[in-house]
C-alpha cells in the first residue's frame, strides 16, 4: 500500500498541508467558516489582553476548537526577542501549547523578520521545550542558523506580509529546500493559487496564510481554492515532472499516418 | 466603605480598588473571565493557574489577563 503523505511538525502529523490565520476576518463566524472550509488542521493566533470592561465580546475559541484544530500561538506585533519570549511563555500557560510560531518584526513598514532577535529567541525557547515554526528571512544562511539552535519548522517568507506579491526569491527558496530536512513552509507574501501551488512545486512542506484568504472577495472561494492548490502543487511536486524542453515534442505518434 | 480595606491595583492597564486579601482567583471570578481561556500575569510573572487561590493581590500589582484572539 501506498504511505500517506502526511505534514509531520515535531512529530506531529497533519493532513493538510494548509496553515491559516485567523486575522482580519469580518467576524469570527466568517473566520470559522473559511477554516473550515479551506481544511487546515492548524490555525495561527494571536495573544492579546482581555477587554476587561466589555465581556460580552465573543471569543476565539467559541468558535474555533482548540480540541480539534492545533492553535498555533503567534508573536504577532512584537519587535523584540523579549516581547515574544514573553507573548508564548503566556500563550503556552493558557493551554499547555508547545506548538508556536515565533514571529519577531523588524521594520513596522516592510514587517520584515528582525533575524538577530528571532535567531536569539529560537534558541532561548527551543531549550525551555518549546517547538518553534520560525517566521524568517529567506537567507539559506540564516535558515542554517535557526535549524542549529533547534527550529522545529523554518517559515521563510514569499513577500512582505499581507502584500500578496507571491514567491519574490525561487531561488533561495529551493537553495533551503535542498540544505533542510526541517519541515519548510512558506508563510507570508501569497496572494493567489497559483502562489500555493509555486510553493508547494518548489518542495515546500506547506503553506501558511491568512490575508489571501481573509481579505479576499469571496473568502470561502479562495478558502476552498487554496486548499486545493495546495494538494495540487504537492501532488505535482511528487510526481515527478517532465524536463522542461526547448523544443516540441509530438504527443501523437506518426507510425499509421495516412 | 473603609478604605483602609481597600487596595489599587491595576489590571490590563485599567485601574481598579479590591478588598484587602482579595486572591487572584478572586479577581478572576470578579471579572467572570473563563480561567482555562486565559493566562494571568503578576507584576510580569506568569501565574500558575493552580495556584491562584493561593496568591494574593498587594497595592500596585500590576495584572496581566490574556487570551487568544485572531492573527496571522
Amino acid at each position: 500500500m501506498k504511505k500517506k503523505d502526511h505534514l509531520s511538525i515535531a512529530k506531529k502529523k497533519f493532513s493538510s498541508r494548509l496553515i491559516v490565520g485567523t486575522g482580519k476576518y469580518k467576524n469570527m463566524l466568517e473566520c470559522s467558516k473559511a477554516i473550515k472550509i479551506s481544511g487546515a488542521e492548524i490555525v495561527t493566533v494571536a495573544v492579546r489582553r482581555v477587554n476587561i470592561s466589555d465581556k460580552s465580546k465573543p471569543l476565539l475559541m467559541d468558535y474555533v476548537d482548540p480540541k480539534k484544530i492545533t492553535y498555533l500561538p503567534n508573536t504577532a506585533g512584537c519587535f523584540t526577542s523579549d516581547e515574544a519570549l514573553r507573548t508564548l511563555r503566556l500563550a503556552r500557560e493558557i493551554g499547555g501549547w508547545k506548538l508556536v510560531k515565533l514571529e519577531v518584526l523588524g521594520d513596522k513598514k516592510n514587517l520584515f523578520p528582525d533575524m538577530i532577535e528571532t535567531l536569539k529567541s529560537t534558541e532561548i525557547l527551543s531549550k525551555e521545550g518549546f517547538k518553534v515554526m520560525v517566521y524568517c528571512n529567506d537567507d539559506p544562511l540564516m535558515t542554517k542558523r535557526l535549524e542549529n539552535v533547534g527550529a522545529s519548522a523554518i517559515m521563510p517568507l514569499a513577500a512582505p506580509i499581507g502584500s500578496g506579491l507571491g514567491i519574490q526569491n525561487k531561488l533561495n527558496i529551493k537553495i533551503i529546500r535542498k540544505q533542510t530536512k526541517l519541515p519548510l513552509i512558506i508563510d507570508a507574501g501569497i496572494g493567489q493559487a497559483s502562489d500555493a501551488v509555486e510553493a508547494m512545486e518548489l518542495g515546500c512542506d506547506g503553506v501558511l496564510m491568512n490575508t489571501a484568504i481573509a481579505k479576499a472577495k469571496n473568502p470561502y472561494q479562495m478558502a476552498e481554492a487554496m486548499k486545493y492548490a495546495v494538494v495540487s502543487g504537492r501532488k505535482s511536486y511528487l510526481s515527478g515532472r517532465i524536463k522542461p524542453s526547448l523544443f516540441g515534442s509530438s504527443s501523437t505518434t506518426n507510425k499509421g499516418l495516412v | 466603605m473603609n478604605k483602609k480595606n481597600k487596595i489599587k491595583i491595576t489590571v490590563n492597564g485599567k485601574q481598579m480598588t479590591v478588598n484587602l486579601k482579595f486572591s487572584v482567583k478572586n479577581l478572576i471570578e470578579k471579572l467572570k473571565m473563563p480561567i482555562s481561556k486565559v493566562a494571568i500575569e503578576l507584576n510580569r510573572e506568569i501565574v500558575n493557574k493552580k495556584n491562584t487561590n493561593k496568591i494574593f493581590l498587594k497595592k500596585g500589582d500590576k495584572v496581566e489577563i490574556v487570551h487568544f484572539i485572531g492573527g496571522g
